[in-house]
């Protein structure tokens, strides 16, 4: 067949003074009809820079500085930006990474898709909001009528994902280019709105440039794969071929960093808690006057949950399901209504300001966002020297112990005297890391500490945290949305839906035979499930 | 030192700093090159500009010396907007962060405080406040203080608002971190870039209030300001227009020289807006 998108050895330089001069290096890449590309690969390795550039919607300074990008024979980098108009929707459509952001908040959904038809076609306005309709009945939205007249904000992730889908896909464009379009989505949402872009895909004969960094997701829809390193094409082929059995280097050490689903054989576990949690409540309360008309929030409702000393308990969940607000209320940075946190014999839930700020330094906590966890005006040795200066250490002794833990979560000790914004993303969070450990605390609370990181930097960190985790004799609670890692770090996990815990267990027992239907949803929602169950 | 270099890449910024330099100098160079009085009489009364050597920018309608009131003026000027701006800024940090971030009923009290001084026009305030407390330099520097922090108060709060939620702060307070700590260690100095643009405007409105309030002779009559010498210019406002057109002129470069260099500094710590 032939191809319908032709990149031909494409480069696009960036502006002077970044970490590299292109953002993509003779890049050669085939599309044809009816079939689904992925690119795939980490954060900067100008897989996006590839949308963009064949939407030719680059970012003010960057710019395409060789080769062609032909679309039906028609080189893009020479047309007018009137012309690159009519191809963008039409010809080539795009759907994005947050339709939160992507979607005009103030205009209803079906406004925005009918625009589709406004700018490319002479259709009738009842021609327009029946062909809208039609869109979003054939996108699967729940009460497409309802839908139409809805705005953005009162449709679920999933819906307006879809809303986008059915506006990328109103002009039957040749070419559909998703950009990382279910990375922001629930692992349940995600694998519908996977089904449905492969069956759209099949039945309309769309060919699919599909941008991920998940290679689970590339297992489950990708007919071809190509993987970029560093702005460059280091592989492409079959999925299968390249899946299964990888060439380039990079391709097999990306793909060795792929969590599998199997949990490791499990470890023996103390029979002495060291903190249990009974009954933990907390509601939200938003709106209303003096007590009516509110509407409540039940965040956490009555968890109660064991955590054996040395043991790491995986609380698991989509978004929405409590976990965070769970975790938030171990170490009090949400006060709990009700229920006890009884750490080492301590009830936590009921200290006071005053008496929790001393408790701090027995249970301590690793952030979600490296970017966002550190002061940007503090140097990295201070952040992690603080909370020992607080409890009473003196300053010198605390920046030397500092600097110890620098060593200890495998960062130059040196490096304590740099900033925040000096460290990549994977070093700020062993910063974090090193922070929470400082105080030597009995209970460590990570909050999806890997969820931000690249894959090869999320198996790192994972590998350092099992470590400490030996070396220490830690125990963990371990909050994430992923259960590939949650298999490998895990020895308990428990199953967080609505603010219940729905399911509690080991977690060979759990993922073998999940009993709660919910779990074995979520199970069954894993991207390429049966990819990596091998290795 | 890179906020350096941002700074100078804009020419309206040099140019307001070089203006801000020229006032400096003016305040630092006045006792040496005007080493009387700059209120005694120094000779015949109305002197125009240019017109006598001994008085290069003339004499006004007392027969005083317009270049050496004008030169130490700049002293009063930059000493009035500069603890005026102080006096005010801190008021504002103090309660705008407070409020943003203890939110709730401290938030409502303090904000329903501020919005209170924001309604009163602020220089009816200061005319209120200057005639119950007299106008001595110090009271006139910190009325203009006190009516001129909510703007800051405002600012500071909204900072607060969009930093006490950051994940640096709950690792602050999960380290066992004092409120006080946290507020002034760990959230201002990331709040504070906007408001040190923003006291560049306060600094400029200080030093117009200071010249109105002489301008309608209610200022300490007993400096050398520039507002005074508008003050005095008024009686013979239609002929010998340059007693009051002088001063002016200063009040404007000041003014421009400050609010440019807010403007750069605002620039260069927002690098982000600047390749727009």
């Amino acid at each position: 067949m032939s191809p319908i998108l032709v990149l031909d050895d494409v480069s696009v330089k960036l502006p002077a003074g970044g970490d590299r001069s292109h953002a993509m290096e003779k890049v050669s890449l085939t599309l044809a009809a009816n079939e689904i590309l992925c690119v795939v690969g980490e954060s900067g390795s100008g897989k996006s820079m590839t949308a963009n550039a064949i939407m030719r919607l680059l970012p003010g300074g960057v710019t395409i500085d060789g080769g062609q990008i032909l679309f039906e024979g028609r080189d893009l980098c020479g047309l007018g930006e009137a012309q690159m108009r009519k191809v963008r929707g039409a010809g080539i459509a795009m759907i994005f990474q947050e339709p939160m952001t992507a979607l005009n908040p103030l205009r209803s959904i079906g406004d925005q898709i009918g625009e589709m038809f406004e700018l490319h076609t002479e259709l009738s306005a009842a021609e327009i909001k029946a062909r809208t309709l039609a869109l979003l009945e054939e996108v699967r939205i729940p009460d497409p009528a309802l839908a139409f007249k809805a705005y953005p904000h009162e449709l679920s992730g999933g819906q307006r994902q879809r809303a986008m889908i059915a506006m990328a896909l109103a002009l039957d464009p040749k070419v559909l280019i998703a950009d990382e379009p279910t990375t922001a989505l629930d692992v349940t949402t995600q694998a519908q709105i996977l089904e449905l872009i492969r069956d759209l895909q099949r039945r309309k004969g769309t060919a699919v440039l599909f941008i991920t960094h998940d290679f689970g997701v590339v297992a489950e829809i990708a007919d071809r794969v190509a993987v970029m390193s560093k702005g460059e094409v280091v592989e492409q082929g079959e999925t299968q071929a390249v899946l299964g059995n990888p060439q380039h280097a990079y391709t097999r050490q990306l793909i060795a960093a792929v969590p599998p689903l199997k949990a490791p054989p499990a470890r023996p576990l103390s029979d002495e808690p060291i903190m249990t949690i009974g009954h933990v409540s907390k509601t939200y309360r938003t709106g209303g006057f003096l007590g009516r008309g509110q509407r409540i929030t039940h965040a956490v409702k009555d968890v109660s949950l064991v955590l054996p000393k040395g043991a790491t308990l995986g609380i698991v969940g989509e978004s929405g399901s409590g976990k965070s607000t769970l975790a938030r209320c171990l170490v009090r940075l949400i006060d709990p209504e009700s229920g006890e946190i009884r750490l080492n014999g301590i009830d936590l839930a009921s200290l006071s300001r005053e008496e929790m700020r001393a408790a701090t330094r027995h249970i301590q906590m690793v952030f979600q966002d490296p970017f966002a966890s550190l002061n940007p005006r503090r140097k990295a040795g201070e952040a992690v020297a603080q909370g020992l200066v607080v409890h009473g250490m003196a300053r010198p002794q605390a920046l030397a112990r500092a600097k110890e833990l620098f060593g200890l979560v495998g960062l130059d000790p040196a490096a304590t005297e740099r900033y925040p914004h000096e460290f990549s993303g994977g070093q700020r969070q062993r910063i974090g890391l090193a922070r929470a450990l400082a105080l030597e605390p009995a209970v460590l609370v990570a909050d999806e500490p890997v969820s931000a990181l690249d894959v090869s930097v999320q198996a790192q960190v994972l590998k350092l945290l099992a470590e400490l985790r030996q070396r220490l004799g830690l125990s963990i609670v371990f909050i994430t949305h992923d259960l590939r890692v949650a298999a490998q770090v895990c020895d308990l996990v428990a199953v967080m839906k609505s603010g219940e815990v729905v399911e509690a267990g080991p977690i060979g027992t759990v993922y073998g035979e999940p009993q709660h239907p919910y779990t074995q949803a979520l199970l069954a929602s894993i991207p390429g499930r049966e990819f990596g169950k091998g290795r | 030192m890179d906020l350096v270099k941002l700074y100078f890449r804009s020419p309206a910024a040099v140019i307001g700093l070089v203006l801000l330099i020229l006032v400096l100098a003016m305040a630092a160079s006045a006792d040496f090159l005007y080493p009387r009085d700059p209120l005694a009489l120094a000779g015949r009364p109305l002197i125009w500009p240019f017109s006598n050597p001994r008085f290069l920018l003339g004499t006004d309608n007392s027969g005083r010396d317009i270049a050496a009131q004008i030169f130490h003026g700049a002293r009063i000027s930059l000493l009035i907007g500069g603890v005026a701006t102080v006096i005010s800024v801190m008021i504002g940090i103090t309660i705008g962060a407070l409020a943003g971030y203890y939110g709730s009923w401290v938030d409502t009290a303090l904000m329903r405080v501020t919005e209170a001084f924001q309604t009163l026009p602020n220089f009816l305030l200061l005319l209120v406040l200057v005639a119950v407390f007299g106008s001595t330099i110090t009271t006139v520097t910190v009325a203009i203080g006190i009516v001129s922090w909510p703007a800051s108060a405002r600012l500071t709060r909204a900072e607060f608002l969009s930093l006490r939620n950051r994940e640096f702060v709950q690792a602050g307070r999960t380290l066992g971190l004092k409120d006080m700590r946290l507020i002034f260690g760990e959230i201002l100095p990331n709040a504070l870039p906007p408001v040190i643009v923003y006291a560049s405007v306060v600094m400029a409105i200080a030093i117009l209030l200071e010249s109105a309030l002489a301008f309608l002779k209610l200022s300490d009559p007993n400096v050398a300001s520039w507002g005074n010498l508008i003050g005095a210019g008024r009686d013979v406002l239609r002929v010998q227009w340059y007693v009051s057109a002088i001063p002016g002129i200063a009040i404007l470069v000041t003014v421009l020289a400050v609010s440019l260099v807010g403007q750069g500094l605002n620039d260069a710590l927002n690098p982000r807006l600047k390749s727009r």
